[in-house]
């Protein structure tokens, strides 16, 4: 025997349902000079739904295509369901259902075409995983026989999801599913990725919407390649540095700019028609309010409030 | 297997569904043939020929007759003076001038030298040099009765006989060049199109993350084409055998299983251009000017082979159409059998093969980024 083959036969041993179904070793990779994961490391446990969060560029796509075995890793080890990414690629894309960004279906074939061609390339038969997706397709089999490229962009996501899903993978890999959806179709679609989370399956999904990080079993902060922080978006939000107020006022863009420059606040952003502030030590809420209501400022509203995983990652970021 | 079939079902689907593909596998090969058919014509007929006769006797008369009733020549009038001669040229529709010398037919009889000039507008050098031929043999052979009845002038007299294509017919040599050609251009055209166009559309990456291996992709994709391309060679034979009547002397099993081949082989070069070429575009641009370029110039369908400098010669043994065409052209004019292209087949079958393997090689089981 080998020794690749001994390495290989170890790995599969230790893997068990306890062991993490995802575990990434100092992952780095570049794009020429531009580096999109530096020094990566996560673990992701069975039956967890683990949301990536960050901006763009942030390195999210780039993780979620070495863990799906499409593009190598420049140097670290990443293991899914116990098997080497680099190594064991074809084990990973039988087991794996892979969503990637933008929409990737065959625009030109129907709904129920590009079902049955994706099963039948896992070499399964639709009914045999329908329970799996009955509540994702069942409101696209009225339109079954409609050209995939002609459905709106909620439905588009809900198929991209039965084909992702209709093998019955162990792990879900699921990149920005609902970026450019409309808001009824985001919560539906993570109803039904809380449904199959009941049913054991693990999901890995990112989003670049805060709002949805809070559907997260746990998450990753993602900036520029580096994890910014990780952790059950409640722990996330206890390791918030500070007390969060929120301010409204009659001219939320004046009242930003005079907070910005203001020594006594520490930090300051805009959030929808409020603004989020933490304040310098000693610094009590009376002094912001006299604060703009000297510059002409008023119906000035102050209080304390939550933060939220946006706020959390705000104060990373400055 | 089930796994092939609804591969091959989803690319016919895909080829049925788009209209530019299906006017490209269809509507461009027949048009083509026809326009090489008909337009590209070196066929030689209809030449304007204006007379400029100094003599007017019998002899005269019987050669010009001779002359325009051949079916090469149309008469374009009668010249008075020497004067009128380039006139007639410049007019375009006259290609060459007759002019006989005065007295032509008295000289004639009397044994003396009697000259004619024939005059021909050169711009054309083929239509000239063809021209002058003609009108030597025609009245060469006006001689050869004259001979009959009084002196034996000629001593030594050619005779010639041009086999496989008694009446040089031009489509005879353009139907297997066009068929060679377009066959290539469809083939490795739509091929790597479509590979591309999963790259673009982000298809190939689902694709990618599954079981299918490289060559269940490829093979899933050229299938459906190897059986168009067929069809499509087959309605270019019928049009050459029906239209310009184009013979297919030899065996037809072996006619259709060379084609075949060559399809597949021409398949198999597009899809490798698509492991190369990253976008529809540029697959395009390999597909049509890389090949097309080469294959009208270099592989014999214009110009000879023989006459090219040899680095030229190398260049025109490495493409596949250049083989093609000798085999058309044995099988179908020539109405040999394997015994005789069993060297181009080999060539061909070995391309086919180093394409094939090249192509699931080069066919990247992961993203290039």
């Amino acid at each position: 025997m080998t020794a690749e083959s001994k390495l290989g036969c170890r790995a599969n041993y230790f893997w068990s349902m306890n062991s993490p179904i995802v575990e990434c070793r100092s992952i780095s990779k570049k794009y020429g000079e531009i580096p999109a994961l530096v020094n990566f490391d996560i673990d992701i446990s069975a039956g967890e739904v683990f949301g990536m969060i960050g901006p763009d560029g942030a390195g999210k796509t780039t993780l979620f295509r070495i863990l799906s075995t499409l593009i190598l890793p420049d140097s670290g080890r990443a293991m899914v369901l116990g098997h080497d990414v680099v190594k064991d690629y074809r084990y990973i894309r039988k087991s794996i259902g892979f969503m990637p960004g933008r929409f990737s279906l065959y625009q030109d074939l129907t709904v129920e075409e590009n079902l049955k061609f994706y099963a039948s390339v896992f070499g399964v038969k639709i009914r045999d995983n329908y329970h799996l997706i009955k509540d994702i397709y069942s409101p696209l089999e009225p339109f079954r026989s409609r050209r995939a490229g002609k459905l709106s962009g909620g439905m588009k996501q809900k198929l991209a999801l039965s084909c992702a899903l209709i093998h019955k993978p162990m792990l879900l890999i699921l990149d920005e599913p609902t970026t450019g959806v409309d808001a009824v179709s985001r919560k539906e679609f993570w109803d039904h990725l809380g449904t199959l989370q009941t049913d054991g399956m693990t999901i890995l999904v990112s989003t670049p919407y805060m709002d949805e990080a809070q559907r997260c079993g746990r998450l990753a902060m993602v900036q520029k390649g580096h994890l910014l922080d990780i952790g059950k978006p409640d722990e996330i939000r206890s390791r918030f540095n500070g007390t969060l107020f929120q301010l409204t006022s009659s001219d939320r863009y004046q009242a930003l700019l005079i907070c910005r420059n203001s020594k006594q606040i520490s930090s300051v952003h805009a959030f929808g028609q409020t603004l989020h502030l933490t304040l310098a030590d000693g610094v009590q809420t009376e002094f912001v309010e006299n604060l703009l209501i000297d510059q002409g400022i008023v119906e000035v509203v102050i209080h304390e409030i939550p933060p939220s995983i946006e706020d959390c990652f705000m104060q990373y970021l400055t | 297997m089930s796994r092939f079939i609804s591969l091959v079902r989803k690319e016919f689907n895909h080829i049925f569904r788009d209209r530019r593909t299906l006017l490209i596998l269809f509507g461009i090969p027949i048009m083509q043939i026809l326009i090489f058919g008909y337009v590209v014509n070196s066929d030689f007929k209809n030449i304007g020929i204006a007379v400029l006769d100094q003599s007017v006797d019998a002899h005269t008369q019987k050669i010009l007759n001779k002359i325009f009733s051949s079916g090469y020549f149309n008469f374009s009038g009668n010249i008075q003076n020497a004067q009128g001669i380039s006139d007639q040229f410049k007019t375009g529709k006259v290609k060459a001038v007759l002019v006989f010398e005065s007295e032509f037919g008295k000289k004639l009889d009397n044994g003396q030298l009697a000259n004619i000039q024939i005059i021909t507008d050169a711009s054309d050098p083929n239509v000239a040099n063809t021209t002058v031929g003609y009108v030597s043999g025609i009245i060469r052979s006006y001689q050869g009765e004259l001979a009959g009845q009084t002196v034996v002038q000629l001593i030594v007299e050619p005779q010639y006989r041009m086999v496989f294509n008694e009446n040089l017919i031009s489509a005879y040599m353009f139907v297997p060049g066009t068929m060679a050609l377009i066959l290539m251009l469809i083939s490795a055209l739509l091929t790597s199109i479509s590979v591309t166009r999963e790259k673009e559309l982000g298809t190939l990456e689902v694709i990618l993350v599954s079981p299918l291996r490289p060559a269940q992709i490829i093979i899933g994709k050229v299938a459906p084409y190897v059986l168009l391309a067929f069809i499509n060679g087959l309605v270019i034979l019928l049009l050459g055998y029906f239209i310009f009547n184009l013979p297919i002397s030899g065996s037809l099993v072996l006619l259709l299983a060379e084609l075949l081949l060559y399809i597949t082989l021409s398949l198999s070069l597009g899809i490798l251009i698509s492991t190369i070429a990253k976008s529809q575009q540029i697959a395009m641009f390999m597909s049509l000017f890389v090949l097309m370029l080469p294959t009208v110039l270099l592989s014999g369908f214009i110009f000879p082979i023989e006459n090219m400098p040899l680095i030229l010669q190398w260049i025109s043994a490495i493409l596949p159409p250049r083989w093609f065409i000798i085999i058309l052209k044995d099988i179908m004019l020539k109405g040999n059998g394997l015994a005789y292209v069993w060297n181009e087949t080999l060539i061909l079958l070995g391309m086919t093969l180093i394409f094939l393997f090249a192509a699931i090689r080069k066919f990247s089981i992961r993203l290039q980024v």
